[in-house]
């Protein structure tokens, strides 16, 4: 044992011969084949490794110490230097397999490192997927490809909460905002969570080929559209543009899901049950937003103010007079508007 | 180290000691603090500092701290690319930005009885998770700053748009009108401009070059929801 040692505790630098090698794989802590004779003794821990080359380090500490005690006497620095510096060479080992020790732990329980891979995207991708997430592509035979990203989703989960926020216009919201703020997030994630959860149930149940982190940004992507339509038509308060938009553009993102999803699944019912509840559940979310929603927030306003806020009508909405400070561009938009809206009726 | 003290019982000795030769090769870390004697003159004195701290008066601390705050505060105001912020993070400054801002979006508590205690945790959990969120979406993007740096800066660059909200309660003392909503509109934009264009220049060294896009998109995000709290409020 000793020899083996010998060289391990003198090349410190690694410039030694095979068992320079040797002192790395210890302190990589991988290799569990220390010392033929110890194999079955060691758990693999990596506190006994250090354990065992500390005992070795000592014993060669002292056959040096033995050694040098002659010419060493009187050299007071010398000789703690060396052995002062070999302890501490050994408390550095063991320091670093403790904290080797107490990472690993750490990272078995706290680890978003298991998130890296699905955030490994350069903005030009993102760009491109957010592009063909509004083109449906009609390859049935084939399964199509889902990018197995999830920043693109998360960010536009993100980005329509901002939507709904920035909907929300009369001016006396700050106590709404706060309301509101945990409202428009719990919806978007709730819808985009649980959509995705329960239409992964249904894949399952259908034999579709997809797996959640796939659902998760296939129905990420879906929901570029709903930005797109909510933050055009939370400015122009026209209800025919609203339906139009949400045919067109609504309708051309569903028809993407859809054809992925009909790509990976095999037998005409299952298409149908699969596809169908997509595509219902999603046209219909951009429904919700924008009309029900509104009718939430308008709820939560009156019972927190009393209804001087005009309920909503079926016809193209003003933005409320009893905002004064944006009554000079909301009379803008709504002569704007009606103007359209005459000149659409006339035909 | 080569200066070491000379062994007191050999006064005068000037034949070379081989073992100081040999020192020279032998690499000792340096934060291993040194048994015994302390052989570096430099090096005791920094640990002579670092305990008196302790004996210092309050006053001393606090308003060592409140340099520190009050200079990142200059570095938010004219940011230039410095690791100032970077190196020596601190979460003071962040905590009364968030503090003052979460108290000043209140509304006064005689108008009705959901008001101030529920509008002072969502403005401050939004601002807090907020951080978090985009500390975290630029880890996993691949940056190499640590969780509380980020959280730092992002707290800093929160101040102009508390000064936007200064700037907006005096505004709705005057008046109200399409003027008073124009002003405050352009002040909030302004503002929210500035801290975008400061955390970006402090943030955007941190991340790989072709992803600054991406680590800064969500900080736009965040800034534009304080905004719009700033500029939808009214007293």
């Amino acid at each position: 044992m000793a020899t083996t040692a010998t060289p391990a505790g003198g090349s410190r630098n690694g410039t030694g011969p095979e068992w320079g090698g040797f002192e790395e794989n210890i302190q990589g802590g991988g290799s569990a084949v220390i010392d033929m004779e110890n194999m079955d003794d060691t758990s693999g821990s990596s506190f006994e490794d250090m354990g065992e080359l500390h005992q070795r380090l000592r014993e060669e500490e002292v056959d040096a110490d033995a050694a040098a005690a002659e010419e060493e006497d009187g050299e007071f620095l010398g000789m703690k230097g060396f052995k002062g510096q070999l302890s501490r060479q050994v408390a550095d080992q063991m320091w670093q397999a403790g904290k080797r020790q107490a990472s690993r732990a750490f990272s078995l329980y706290a680890n978003i490192d298991i998130l890296r891979p699905y955030f490994d995207v350069e903005p030009a991708q993102v760009r491109s997927r957010l592009l063909e997430s509004m083109i449906p592509i009609k390859m049935v035979n084939f399964p199509q490809k889902i990018a197995g990203e999830l920043y693109g989703p998360l960010m536009l989960v993100f980005t329509l909460v901002a939507i709904l926020l920035h909907g929300m216009k009369t001016s006396d919201t700050i106590i709404r905002e706060g309301t509101l703020m945990g409202t428009a997030i719990g919806t978007c994630f709730g819808y985009w969570l649980g959509v995705s959860s329960f239409i992964y149930f249904l894949a399952y149940l259908c034999n579709a080929q997809i797996t959640m982190l796939q659902m998760l940004a296939l129905l990420g992507y879906g929901l570029f559209g709903h930005c797109i339509v909510l933050l055009i038509t939370y400015n122009i308060h026209l209800h025919a543009l609203f339906y139009l938009f949400w045919l067109l553009v609504g309708g051309l993102s569903t028809l993407r899901m859809v054809a992925v999803l009909v790509s990976r699944t095999v037998g005409p019912t299952q298409r149908l049950l699969l596809c169908g509840t997509l595509a219902a559940l999603h046209m219909l979310f951009l429904l919700y937003l924008h009309f029900a929603y509104h009718k939430v927030v308008e709820g939560i306003l009156d019972t927190l103010e009393g209804p001087n806020i005009p309920p909503m009508q079926r016809v193209p909405r003003d933005i409320p007079a009893v905002l004064p400070a944006a009554r000079l561009p909301a009379t803008v938009l709504n002569t704007t508007v009606k103007a359209v809206e005459v000149t659409l009726r006339s035909h | 180290m080569a200066e070491a003290a000379e062994s007191p019982g050999e006064p005068g000795t000037t034949s070379p000691r081989p073992l100081f030769a040999g020192l020279s090769d032998i690499s000792i870390s340096q934060d291993i603090p040194v048994e015994g004697e302390i052989t570096i003159p430099m090096r005791s004195r920094i640990r002579e500092f670092d305990s008196s701290t302790l004996n210092e008066s309050v006053q001393n601390t606090i308003m060592r701290d409140l340099k520190a705050v009050g200079k990142k505060f200059m570095h938010v105001l004219y940011p230039r690319k410095s690791n100032t912020l970077l190196r020596d993070w601190d979460l003071w400054g962040p905590l009364v930005l968030c503090v003052t801002l979460a108290l000043m979006l209140q509304r006064g508590s005689a108008d009705s009885e959901n008001d101030g205690g529920p509008q002072f945790a969502e403005v401050f959990v939004i601002i807090w998770f907020g951080a978090v969120t985009i500390t975290l979406n630029s880890k996993l993007l691949g940056g190499n700053i640590s969780f509380f740096q980020s959280l730092c800066v992002l707290g800093y660059c929160i101040l102009p748009l508390t000064v936007a909200l200064l700037v907006c309660r005096l505004v709705l003392l005057a008046k109200p009108g399409p003027i008073n909503f124009i002003v405050r509109l352009f002040v909030v934009i302004m503002m929210f401009a500035w801290s975008i264009v400061a955390s970006t220049a402090f943030l955007a060294d941190s991340q790989p070059p072709n992803r600054k896009a991406l680590a800064v998109y969500p900080v736009f995000l965040f800034y534009f929801v304080i905004s719009w709290m700033i500029l939808t409020f009214t007293p």
